[in-house]
């Protein structure tokens, strides 16, 4: 069984593609290796967001409570995607929840550390915070998509 | 002259007849949607190509477009994959075993599989746009050997709204096609993707240098997606979409479906992303 370091496991992932290694090995720092089981809450609506999720293997719901109760799925992320942004939003907080639905292995980042060296190095903020604009921009442009009852409007 | 426009008009009047098919058997597939099994009144199974769409009258109510859903190999049932959502298709869904219903064509260009073989194929269907890409998926795996990696990437609704559910276990399980499908809402107990399906384009497994792409949904779905299939380096050429529009005569007189020079009942509904691209980001057409 090949053993490998956080640093090898982050540069291998696609949201460091391109990233400079002196940066991968400052953010790793701030790193570490999670597992949750199927049905593992991730985070939870209004707990402080102080994580951020870079998934290996497995998938995650995001989830949005509903006022008569239960819950319906908005989003899933897969390996190979992100998860969570409210980290970088004052005030901080999870305003979804997220559940792992299969055995999900990922990378949790200590969101006050990744600030700091944000804050610290703007240079490193500069990388992350546009591989996150990415993300959140895809997801942005989903989502205003999903908007409109895409498939009802094809009849055959 | 006059011979030739003599036989042009001959053919135009023959498309215009419908012929007989009885309704053998009315599948439902979700709540929606159904599929009619059609065997003709008299005469050969109606040969057509993947991607082909026939009109389907229902005598006294009206004539509606819809893309053949069955195997395009020949010998067996003609099917359709209808959405019950208007007067015409309420009327075609109702009508019940041993009934007849008339029908037109086949019309239009077709998916031309083929132009996939020898290299990866990518099948990105939205909603009941997989309707019209089951047949092109029949004729590959008939023919499996000559593909390579073959991916359908699918978007439905809700799980409730999956088409064709069997058939994409049976793809997958029997004949190597890489199925992923994603829903836009999902129940609290639904474990499988939630997302817009050109989400699946970036990392999906297959080489875009040696890709042909076929797209079949919503325009904004197929736009987006053939967008995010350049992305990745499939050429605009070998990305494929069906378009949908008021199609009517079928034989591209009354110009009820015309895309600005493209007549798509004759021209279409399959073409080229190259061709598609300056006309699909013009909202005036």
């Amino acid at each position: 069984m090949t053993v490998r370091t956080l640093d090898e496991t982050l540069r291998e992932h696609p949201f460091f593609e391109g990233v400079g290694e002196e940066v991968v090995a400052l953010l790793a720092g701030c790193a570490r290796n999670v597992h949750f089981r199927p049905d593992e809450l991730v985070f939870q609506e209004g707990q402080p967001a102080d994580f951020f999720y870079l998934i290996k293997e497995g998938r995650v719901a995001i989830q949005l409570h509903e006022v008569a109760g239960g819950a319906s799925i908005i989003d899933t992320v897969d390996a190979g995607e992100v998860l969570g942004f409210s980290w970088l939003v004052p005030p901080y907080r999870w305003v979804f929840d997220a559940r792992a639905t299969v055995d999900t292995r990922a990378v949790g980042f200590d969101a006050v550390c990744l600030r700091t060296k944000c804050d610290a190095d703007p240079a490193v903020g500069y990388v992350l915070l546009s591989r996150v604009a990415r993300t959140m921009h895809e997801r942005l442009e989903a989502a205003r998509v999903r908007l409109v009852d895409l498939y009802g409007t094809r009849t055959r | 002259m006059t011979e030739v426009l003599s036989a042009e008009r001959s053919q135009a009047v023959d498309a215009m007849l419908p012929r007989s098919f009885r309704v053998e058997r009315t599948r439902r597939d979700t709540r929606d949607t159904f599929t009619l099994e059609l065997a003709p009144v008299g005469g050969d199974p109606l040969r057509f190509a993947a991607g082909q769409f026939t009109m389907l009258l229902a005598a006294g109510v009206g004539e509606v477009p819809i893309s053949i859903s069955g195997d395009p190999s020949g010998g067996g049932l003609l099917e359709h994959t209808i959405r019950n959502v208007g007067s015409v298709t309420r009327a075609l869904v109702a009508t019940p075993r041993g009934g007849v219903l008339g029908v037109r064509g086949p019309f239009g260009t077709g998916w031309e599989v083929e132009r996939g073989e020898g290299g990866d194929v990518v099948l990105v269907a939205g909603g009941i746009g997989l309707a019209p890409l089951r047949p092109a998926l029949l004729q590959v795996v008939r023919n499996r050997e000559r593909y390579n990696r073959v991916l359908l990437l699918y978007g439905a609704r809700t799980p409730e709204d999956i088409l064709f559910a069997p058939d994409l276990e049976r793809w997958e399980r029997d004949h190597d096609v890489e199925v992923a499908v994603t829903v836009d809402n999902g129940p609290h107990d639904w474990r499988g993707r939630v997302g817009l399906v050109t989400r699946l384009v970036p990392r999906a497994g297959f080489d875009p240098s040696r890709t042909t792409a076929y797209v079949c949904g919503p325009e904004v779905m197929m736009r987006s997606t053939a967008l995010a299939l350049r992305d990745r380096g499939v050429r605009a050429d070998r990305i494929r979409l069906s378009m949908e529009r008021n199609m009517k005569c079928g034989v591209g007189l009354c110009g009820h479906c015309q895309l600005r020079e493209l007549f798509l009942c004759v021209d279409g509904p399959v073409l080229g992303f190259d061709r598609l691209e300056p006309l699909m980001s013009r909202w005036e057409l």
